[in-house]
């Protein structure tokens, strides 16, 4: 166990070392502070877009963290070559797959802790009340969210070779699970046989990441979830997040370095 | 430097150009940056207003629609019975587990902003205006709840005024005008004169415009609050004209003819020195 947490630590490292968490943070920041000194019809009690506003940059931009950094871990330790050493510690290859998964999770945990600690600031100076529950329970199930798209992504680096390929196609993927993965059903009703079928399949095949979407809930001031059912989404996504890690390790086994 | 340079130049020198042109015209940023393909996101701003009103519970485009109008009809305020929009269900019953339980994030109860709280549409409403500064309805559906449920008249004001800027001589927004300065302002004279305003540009419409059921019903609605001003100002013959013109527009002629008859009544009870001529 020491060595993923050890594995992991080098990965949040990672996180405060390169540019991106930095940039998108700024980005977030001066983009919901602009939008915060804008007054429509002097009304200064007007409050949900920004909410809007914000969630949705926070949403995106633990995304990208998310995936760019998940992408490049297996990749980048087979380009330095620093993955021959790493595993003649020993350290074995799940251990190595667990511990960068661990480290990504974590890493995209923190980012995303500062993101809600500065929503939390901006819209608490703006709206003067401070739903605490709200924001932790929107930032465990996004959290939940992530740790499955860090363990998709994973997966998506063993199967493609290039870490450019696999963010692209894992953002697409990962997008249109968010847009459209809650309207499949309804899509393949409209659709005879056999693409009725294929359309069904890929919808009970998919992770509904969907679900750990309450950024509404967040800004339409909606009562929270409840408990027992986060509870159980948490469960969904450490089963989703199992099964794709389960997978990059077969992949990962099978790969030569 | 050369393409800062050029993007500069193009942006000032188009500025220069627009208001030689055209100096009534608005020439806001997204005007700039957009060109005419800003009025693509006009509608999806309104609707986004729309959403608000609803508090986040709104279909897709997957979901049911044929409810939508009546249900659109709530945020322009157009709907006298909240309770009978709100019964509406966008969504039908879950069809799978999955659905099932994605409702237990999802926002599954159908509301209406009130209490003050429409002022959350504004900012798409006035984005949509930004957007595209000839959707008329924008002005209206902003300035309904600006003078009623947030009680800010000036702010409603202002607003349909860039509106009449934008679209010169519309008979909707001048409506609307009227309404504020009779209900908010209690100033009948404004009223009067801003809706016989209303009605002479109406009238300056094709035939066929005015054929339409929606300019028929923004008629009737303008002749039947001429009715009520003349009536409140004890002017009964005038009441009556005005709603003998507004009979034939009216979805409710039946109704219209009570209001008739019970003016002739007045008019009747009333002493000869009271009554003044008609305009």
């Amino acid at each position: 166990m020491n060595t993923i947490w050890a594995l992991a630590g080098v990965v949040i490292k990672e996180l405060y070392r390169r540019k991106d968490f930095y940039v998108l943070f700024v980005l977030t920041a001066v983009i919901t502070i602009a939008a915060g000194m804008v007054h429509f019809f002097n009304d200064p009690q007007i409050v949900n877009y920004l909410k809007a506003v914000c969630v949705l940059l926070i949403s995106i931009s633990a995304l990208i963290i998310t995936i760019v950094m998940a992408a490049r871990q297996l990749p980048a330790e087979r380009e330095s070559r620093t993955i021959f050493p790493l595993l003649a510690k020993p350290v074995t290859r799940a251990q190595v797959i667990l511990g960068k998964f661990f480290g990504c999770w974590l890493a995209s945990g923190i980012a995303l802790l500062f993101f809600y600690f500065f929503f939390a600031v901006v819209i608490g100076t703006h709206e003067q009340s401070w739903p605490i529950l709200n924001y932790l329970q929107s930032f465990w199930l996004q959290w939940a969210m992530l740790g499955v798209v860090t363990a998709m992504v994973l997966l998506g680096s063993v199967i493609f070779t290039a870490p450019s390929s696999n963010v692209t196609i894992c953002f697409i993927v990962i997008v249109g699970i968010l847009l459209l993965g809650r309207h499949l059903n309804v899509v393949a009703l409209h659709h005879s046989e056999p693409l009725r079928g294929v359309i069904y399949t890929i919808y009970f095949l998919i992770p509904h990441l969907e679900w750990f979407d309450v950024r509404d809930r967040l800004t339409y001031n909606w009562p929270l979830a409840p408990w027992m059912d986060c509870m159980l989404a948490t469960l969904y996504a450490a089963a989703y997040a199992g099964l794709f890690l389960l997978l990059t390790w077969l992949g990962f086994r099978r790969k030569s370095l | 430097m050369l393409l800062a340079v050029c993007f500069t130049l193009a942006t000032s020198l188009q500025l220069r150009e627009a208001k030689r042109n055209n100096p009534i015209q608005s020439n806001n940023v997204f005007k700039l940056l957009l060109g005419e393909g800003r009025r693509l996101f006009a509608h999806e701003f309104y609707v986004m207003a729309d959403v608000y009103f609803h508090s986040g519970y709104y279909p897709s485009i997957f979901d049911k629609q044929e409810n939508q109008p009546a249900v659109m009809a709530a945020v322009r305020g157009e709907s006298d019975n909240d309770e009978d929009t709100t019964n509406v269900d966008f969504f039908g019953a879950p069809k799978d587990w999955i659905d099932t339980f994605g409702w237990k994030f999802r926002l599954d109860q159908h509301t209406h902003l009130s209490n003050g709280e429409e002022r959350e549409i504004l900012p798409w409403l006035q984005l949509a205006a930004d957007m595209d500064p000839q959707m008329v309805q924008t002005y209206t559906v902003a300035a309904f709840w600006l003078r009623t449920s947030l009680h800010n008249p000036k702010e409603a004001e202002a607003f349909l005024r860039e509106g009449l800027r934008n679209n010169p001589d519309n008979c909707e927004i001048l409506f609307e005008l009227g309404r504020l300065y009779n209900e908010d302002y209690h100033d009948a004279n404004r009223a009067r004169n801003v809706w016989l305003a209303a009605l002479r540009y109406w009238r300056a419409q094709s035939d066929d415009a005015q054929k339409s059921v929606e300019n028929k019903r923004l008629c009737d609605a303008i002749l039947v609050d001429l009715a009520y001003l003349e009536e409140n100002a004890g002017n009964w013959l005038q009441a009556i004209e005005y709603f003998k013109m507004a009979k034939p527009m009216s979805p409710n002629p039946d109704a219209i003819q009570k209001r008739i008859d019970e003016a002739r009544q007045k008019l009747a009870e009333q002493p000869p020195a009271i009554n003044t001529p008609p305009h």
